[in-house]
């Protein structure tokens, strides 16, 4: 499967390459080609059936979570995360409040899971949740709420981490995503400093990856865009990456949401 | 009466009424932002913490906002300073040795087992078109297609070349000496490349023979 998905990549890149279509249109039809079997709708139906099963040491269901819009309330939750949390008195994003309704009504230990490497034990449970969490907004519109102080906060904080230049290259989130019509090879590069469209940059993740056949949420998405910049390792769920999720969401207010998409 | 003792004097005020908790200034907010930066990442293979560490540079071109002109010569004259030069005024090397470390875009990040420049790409074409053979180029640096060529380069050992070509090897080794806030690494001042490497980079971008100036 994944060296037919390969061989189809090449096909519609050279076709890009030696017809009149620039390569960017190329890979937008080899996107449109597999988004009719988007891989990412196996990882909802595992996150539905997640989110409903009785598990952990509590062996309840998660189905009482508050994920910010009231116990339960799941349709229209992800456009409006990251928020803040009167219970944890954090804001937090999508994947860390998962992480703290399956510490309170499953019993899990939410450090172990945060320190659980990506695409590992709960992690990889974590991920289908959030791919079936974000799916039940699927075209609706981002419009997080900036009403607490917190929130206007880590916006201001969100920022500041985007645009922190440092490591042996000193690149920040700002050298590869801080102006328009840009790219990164054929990549093209999203600009994050404001709107950047529908269902593009903040408002196409969680996505399933073709590349190496993974479903990535916005965390992972993150850490891989820190190792790239040839940073230290951000922690899972740690408070620079909470704060770029509102840095990012706020800006992209009003984008419709198509997460989970397909990535290259 | 500065923006900042407008700001502090409306906060003043503002506290009698209902406190000024939820408005934090500019610098609380540099101070946390720094406070939780250091407190959430961590060494993972040679990435280590430190590379949190900012320079003068890093630090004044860590915003939306350019830094103050004095702060950016600043910069840009101890940039300059610090270029070392190649060993024996050598500049130049074998273009497809160039190719081959432009088209290479490995090396630093925490998957890398090693940060010895031997073990690193050039990345050069992420960021920039420079044979045109090439249609996989980044667009976030100048195109880099008759780079010699377009500059007059018939002989590399030419004194009337030798401005461009010291410029060429300043720009790599501390892109910064010409531009405070660039986006482009410091490849020898970081030691991304070493200086064989860099005579490499060079030859591809400056020798006549070199596809780059066809």
């Amino acid at each position: 499967m994944r060296r037919l998905l390969a061989t189809t990549f090449l096909a519609a890149v050279s076709a890009a390459a030696f017809g009149q279509k620039s390569a960017a249109d190329g890979i937008a039809e080899y996107r449109a080609m597999l988004a009719d079997g988007n891989p990412a709708e196996l990882f909802e139906a595992k996150g539905e059936d997640l989110w409903k099963q009785k598990r952990g040491p509590k062996n309840v269901s998660l189905e009482k979570c508050d994920l910010g819009k009231g116990p339960g309330v799941v349709k229209g939750a992800f456009v409006e995360l990251p928020r803040w949390f009167a219970d944890t008195k954090k804001v937090q994003d999508l994947e860390t409040r998962l992480v703290t309704c399956m510490e309170t009504l499953q019993g899990f230990d939410g450090a172990a899971i945060a320190k659980t490497p990506f695409g590992k034990g709960e992690q990889n449970n974590l991920t289908a949740l959030a791919t079936w969490i974000a799916a039940e907004s699927r075209g609706m519109r981002f419009n997080l709420p900036q009403g607490h102080g917190e929130e206007k906060k880590m916006y201001e904080v969100g920022k500041r981490v985007f645009f922190y230049r440092g490591g042996p290259m000193d690149f920040s989130c700002a050298s590869c995503h801080g102006e328009d019509g840009k790219r990164i090879r054929l990549q093209d590069l999203p600009n994050l400093t404001k709107n950047p469209g529908d269902g593009i940059g903040f408002a196409a993740w969680p996505a399933y990856r073709v590349s190496n056949g993974q479903m990535w949420g916005m965390q992972l998405r993150l850490n891989d865009c820190y190792r790239q910049q040839r940073f230290p390792f951000p922690g899972f769920g740690s408070e620079p990456t909470v704060a770029l999720g509102v840095y990012m969401g706020v800006n992209a207010k009003g984008a419709e949401s198509i997460a989970p998409a397909i990535k290259r | 009466m500065n923006k900042t003792l407008l700001v502090a004097a409306a906060c003043v005020a503002a506290a009698i009424v209902a406190g000024c908790a939820s408005t934090p200034s500019a610098q609380d907010l540099d101070k946390l932002t720094l406070d939780l930066m250091k407190a959430s990442f961590r060494d993972e293979g040679i990435a280590k913490a430190d590379r949190l560490n900012q320079d003068l540079g890093q630090r004044a071109c860590s915003s939306d906002k350019a830094p103050a002109e004095a702060v950016a010569k600043q910069i840009e004259a101890e940039a300059l300073a610090s270029i070392k030069w190649p060993a024996g005024g050598q500049y130049v090397g074998d273009w497809r040795e160039g190719e081959k470390l432009a088209q290479n875009g490995r090396g630093m990040t925490w998957t890398d087992a090693s940060a010895d420049p031997k073990a690193n790409g050039a990345n050069c074409y992420n960021c920039h078109q420079i044979d045109k053979k090439e249609i996989s180029y980044g667009t976030i640096g100048p195109s880099l297609w008759n780079y010699g060529k377009n500059r007059g380069v018939k002989d590399v050992a030419d004194p009337a070349t030798a401005a461009i070509v010291q410029y060429t090897w300043g720009k790599m080794w501390n892109s910064k000496a010409y531009a405070a806030c660039s986006n482009m690494p410091r490849f020898g001042h970081a030691r991304l490349l070493n200086e064989d490497q860099l005579r490499h980079v060079m030859a591809l971008l400056l020798d006549p023979k070199s596809p780059v100036n066809q």
